[in-house]
């Protein structure tokens, strides 16, 4: 036979074979697709930003069209809106999503916590931490170097004087910047529950507390005393407010004398 | 047996694909950034490799020789790989779900990667029979993982140094990739020292 010939006929026939081959298989091992799920993912958000608990918005899409999970307001990032659209779509009862808010617990601006160090390493918190706690005095303020301003899907952090802030109205809540920031200052608050907020972490005692930074919790009391609601309690130092305690009075900001205690 | 073993070493430390033969080093630089990045992709590689040559042999035994079409194997060895990698993904889909999802997008990356395709083709170069060519293909995969896995280390040090401003990203990875590979260098000899071959 002519060589040529014999050539195109192999590759050919190589590739008609692959074809088919590919063809039947694709048909014989097609995995249905669930048609909810891509539907439930169209309605999600997709910010991926794992605030539902899951690995992204397709983990959450499949969870709820398979029906494991019936709760549809577990998107923080979409909220009431994502909520009742997927209520809808799935016949189930939309809930409503509780909205917070992530707040940066720390003062420690250079002003009120001097620099202990000219720190010249590698521009991450995680880096800087591991080094003597970061170059402010405080060891449990804030780094300053922008871990969580990386880790947020919503560009709602950005660090003003050396300390992270996040913008009330971007924060979606997904938790990401808590999870990245290596000092664990970082936390969620309801937004809906206002009140009282002690704006540091500091859990040396009030003598080290001070020296660290001006606006430490020394864990003097003095709020815990002057609450009328019982919502304060003190320990290893540093006082915390139960908020759903908290009537808002404001009494113990004014008592605090550090002044670490905010109202919101 | 002796000469299985010599096929590993060889694979893996003195002819190792990356680091001596040059051959997928996209993927070595694209994916080396993350240690499960990179091993998932050296799962996928040694998977696709071992499974490119028990179909890719006996095409060019009894087609390609036989008929006097050698000259094609390049052509035919791409069209049967990307095939086979196809397959494999949809039959994945199905049984392995976990497995597929892990590999996810670096299993149809590896229909392009010519790590593949050069070990079909050194394969058949060097003569050797069905079950030589299986465990040279498992020695190249194995190699390949071996370097991306120490790549990884190499990689996550140089992202927490300081690196002087024009040497950032590529460059100095590179430069890192050029001196592992100068290490493996050291290799050379074991295998006729040991007296394998």
């Amino acid at each position: 036979m002519n060589p040529v010939l014999l050539a195109v006929l192999l590759v050919g026939g190589i590739g008609v074979a692959a074809g088919l081959l590919l063809a039947v298989a694709s048909k014989v091992f097609a995995v249905p697709v669930n048609e909810k799920e891509e539907g439930v993912n169209e309605i999600l958000p997709g910010a991926n930003c794992g605030g539902c608990g899951y690995s992204g918005c397709s983990g959450y899409a499949a969870a709820l069209a398979s029906g494991e999970v019936t709760d549809c307001s577990k998107c923080v990032a979409g909220g009431d809106e994502t909520a009742q659209a997927l209520g809808e779509y799935l016949g189930l009862a939309a809930g409503s999503v509780e909205k917070s808010c992530a707040v940066v617990f720390c003062q420690g601006t250079p002003e009120n916590s001097a620099p202990k160090m000219e720190y010249r390493g590698d521009m991450t918190c995680a880096s800087a931490m591991k080094l003597y706690g970061g170059a402010k005095t405080c060891a449990y303020s804030c780094v300053g170097y922008g871990d969580c301003v990386k880790a947020c899907p919503f560009d709602a952090i950005s660090i003003v004087n050396t300390v992270a802030v996040v913008d009330k109205n971007k924060c979606r809540a997904c938790g990401r910047c808590a999870a990245a920031c290596p000092k664990r200052i970082i936390d969620l608050v309801p937004v809906s529950q206002t009140g009282a907020l002690v704006m540091c972490k500091n859990s040396d005692k009030g003598a080290a507390a001070k020296k660290a930074c001006v606006t430490a919790c020394i864990g003097c009391g003095k709020c815990m005393k002057v609450c009328e609601a019982n919502a304060i309690t003190v320990k290893n130092f540093l006082a915390s407010v139960d908020r759903t305690k908290c009537t808002g009075c404001g009494k113990c900001a004014e008592a605090c004398p550090d002044h670490c205690i905010i109202m919101r | 047996m002796k000469f299985y073993f010599a096929l590993l070493l060889m694979g893996l430390l003195t002819q190792n694909f990356v680091l001596a033969k040059f051959l997928g080093i996209c993927p070595f630089l694209g994916v080396s950034k993350k240690l499960d990045t990179s091993a998932g992709m050296s799962a996928a590689v040694v998977l696709v490799m071992v499974l490119a040559t028990a179909v890719t042999w006996p095409i060019n035994e009894f087609l390609l020789e036989k008929y006097d079409l050698a000259y094609l194997q390049t052509i035919v060895f791409i069209l049967v790989i990307a095939a086979l990698v196809q397959l494999i993904e949809i039959v994945m889909k199905k049984y392995l779900k976990p497995l597929y999802k892990a590999l996810g997008i670096y299993l149809p990356l590896i229909t392009t990667n010519c790590a593949v395709l050069g070990v079909v083709i050194l394969n058949v170069d060097n003569g050797y029979n069905y079950p030589q060519s299986l465990v040279n293909s498992f020695a190249a995969g194995l190699g390949f993982g071996l370097a991306m896995i120490m790549f990884a280390g190499v990689r996550g040090r140089i992202e927490h140094n300081d690196i002087p401003k024009f040497l950032e990203g590529l460059p100095i990875t590179l430069i890192a990739a050029a001196l592992v590979s100068l290490s493996f260098l050291g290799f050379t000899g074991i295998i006729e020292g040991m007296g394998l071959m």
